[in-house]
């Protein structure tokens, strides 16, 4: 097949730019449909989150206005400072909720990110007994999720003494499988004489670890990042912490909600600040995290 | 005679092994770096992943509230979740409802959406893989659905229907168990654009392009047969990746389901396994019931996972 077509290119060389502008197997009217139908789809499913930014950034009069406006017309920041304000007031005040997500998921990320890099660069590049073995185990525990083992892991750090605290949450998200299992497939793509070169140098494991493996996986980095930031900036963490003080912003703007329906525009504020930060990373790493993915096959 | 062959041969076995056994512990002195390294994540992993499960099979035959150790009751937490927890049976209802129908829905939509933004101009592309991705990164953006489902004439959706005439009073669209669980599967596609997407979207950017160019030349006529005589078989890795994403989504609903319908739901319409499971282990701090819950919920998604696998290694061929 593939001998063919390189003698044909070979005869008549002018065809190929002809193929490379446009498909020739692609009717007209089929392009147009396909791309309507995907731009329907596309505001269907843009459409709450807009939704949603724009209810943020609604004055309290706009928001109960019928029948409801898309955009807002004289957007405010109000709703925002009123998180601030009026839960300044209470006992605790949303300046610890935001504390306390982003020092999950800040030391939850880099542990994890190291710890699971750590594990993944031998299993990558190394032989030795008990490797596959290890690796066929994470495949397999990324097929079941969290809520099967949540009750066994309660009791597990009952015994630890790490309930109600923010170890309950943070410790558990280091060893997160899909993390390790996209690290070691990105990985397995580095050749292997970048390490034998660094090793004949004369550095160590840790030596190449660091200097060598890490630089050259930095996309792998943010794929990391943005898998382990959403579990943990998303994590209600409320079967494992009981004090308020410890408890996390999505708790909180479930307790807003709940609040009714003078709390729309807070509720619609929070919101937008625990959902904000997941899509800015994406946004700003996405061809990083799409050429990690691309390694991201399950082989049998 | 014989007997002694076998004895040889069992000898001759037990050698073997003990070589190998040998050799591999040589090696395993030799790559002592390597233990350590991965040290750190295996104990964490074998703690916080494995274990639980086996815990979770072990307590699942005992009775456990926590306050009291453990005591032996062999099968009766899962015959009596079988024969007399109705609500379970519910739960299993509702989670294989959502999973049969957002699962492979979802897992045909996130690859439906990557090919076809494949081959939009790479801008384009990248603008599109945000707006469908987003929504299942977005975290409880899904709450945003209970203003829209809102059960009086207020709410977006009894608004509209009732301007166009089709009903003439509001429908209690989140407390009315006829209409909670289509409503959670309609949340549920929304996000289902997920990792699997991801994967989808960045395997079709790698497939060889010779081989679209070779299949012109072999008559491949529109891209409903190059899709399935020339992608499909180039992504088997990805799609089997994407099906586990979707399997393990599937059916560990629950998240859609506690914030819309409420927890519990009205005559429990909208509980699934894991949140029977959270009723009986944080609520009732029956340890052994919930751990006998878990143990299905395991058996069903890894069953599952297994089955689904050995259905796409046919794909493309």
């Amino acid at each position: 097949m593939a001998k063919k077509q390189k003698k044909q290119v070979e005869e008549k060389p002018y065809k190929k730019p002809l193929i490379k502008k446009r498909k020739p197997n692609r009717s007209i009217a089929g392009d147009f449909f396909l791309y309507l139908f995907l731009v329907i789809v596309a505001f269907i499913m843009a459409f709450p989150i807009i939704y949603a930014v724009s209810s943020a950034l609604k004055p309290l009069d706009e928001l109960f206005k019928f029948p409801p406006r898309i955009f807002a017309q004289h957007p405010t920041l109000d709703n925002f400072s009123d998180l601030f304000v009026t839960m300044g007031k209470s006992w605790v005040t949303f300046s610890r909720y935001l504390f306390n997500t982003v020092f999950i998921t800040f030391v939850g990320t880099f542990g994890h990110l190291i710890i699971a890099s750590m594990g993944a660069f031998v299993l990558a590049k190394y032989e030795f007994p008990g490797n596959a073995a290890f690796f066929k185990l994470v495949t397999v525990a990324m097929m079941f999720t969290g809520y099967v083992t949540q009750i066994p892991n309660y009791l597990i750090l009952n015994k630890l003494g790490w309930i109600d605290t923010y170890w309950s949450i943070i410790i558990p998200a280091f060893a997160s499988p899909m993390g390790l299992f996209l690290m070691k497939q990105f990985m397995e793509g580095l050749p292997t004489s970048l390490i034998e070169a660094a090793k004949i140098d004369g550095a160590n494991e840790w030596r190449v670890f660091y200097q060598i493996v890490m630089p050259n996986v930095k996309p792998a980095w943010m794929t990391l990042i943005i898998f382990s930031v959403q579990a943990l900036w998303n994590n209600k963490a409320s079967t494992y912490i009981y004090s308020e003080e410890r408890k996390t912003l999505v708790y909180a703007l479930q307790q807003i909600q709940a609040g009714g329906i003078a709390r729309t525009g807070q509720g619609a504020a929070v919101l937008v600040v625990v959902m904000v930060v997941p899509i800015l990373i994406f946004v700003f790493s996405e061809s990083q995290i799409l050429e990690t993915m691309a390694s991201s096959g399950l082989k049998d | 005679m014989e007997k002694t062959e076998n004895m040889n041969m069992f000898r001759k076995y037990v050698t073997l092994r003990r070589h190998e056994a040998g050799v591999a512990w040589k090696k395993a002195k030799a790559r002592k770096m390597c233990y350590l390294f991965l040290a750190p994540y295996a104990i964490l992993f074998t703690m916080f992943y494995v274990f639980p499960v086996v815990a979770s099979i072990y307590y699942s035959f005992t009775y456990y509230n926590i306050l009291e150790p453990p005591r032996f009751i062999g099968l009766s937490n899962y015959i009596s979740l079988i024969l007399e927890d109705d609500i379970f049976l519910i739960g299993i209802k509702n989670t294989f409802m959502i999973a049969i129908i957002t699962g492979p829905l979802g897992y045909i939509l996130s690859f439906l959406f990557a090919w076809l933004i494949n081959e939009l101009p790479r801008w384009v592309r990248s603008v599109a893989v945000i707006v469908f991705y987003a929504p299942s990164i977005a975290g409880n953006c899904y709450v945003i659905f209970s203003v829209f489902f809102r059960g009086d004439a207020y709410g977006y959706v009894n608004a509209f229907l009732m301007n166009i005439g089709l009903i003439d009073k509001p429908i209690l669209w989140l407390i009315n168990p006829d209409y909670m669980l289509p409503i959670c599967m309609l949340v549920i596609l929304w996000m289902s654009l997920g990792t699997g997407f991801l994967s989808f979207v960045a395997g079709l950017q790698g497939v060889d392009r010779s081989q679209f160019e070779a299949g012109y030349m072999d008559g491949v006529k529109n891209r409903w047969q190059e899709l399935w005589y020339i992608t499909l078989p180039n992504m088997k890795p990805m799609l089997m990746f994407g099906a586990v994403m979707s399997i393990t989504q599937a059916f560990g609903v629950c998240d859609v389901t506690m914030a819309l319908c409420g927890y519990p739901s009205t005559d429990y319409a909208a509980r699934t396994i894991v949140t029977h499971l959270f009723d009986y282990g944080f609520s009732r701090f029956e340890m052994g019931y919930a751990c006998a819950i878990a143990t299905i919920l395991f058996l069903i998604m890894i069953l599952c996972n297994k089955a689904i696998q050995s259905l796409l290694r046919r794909v493309g061929t």
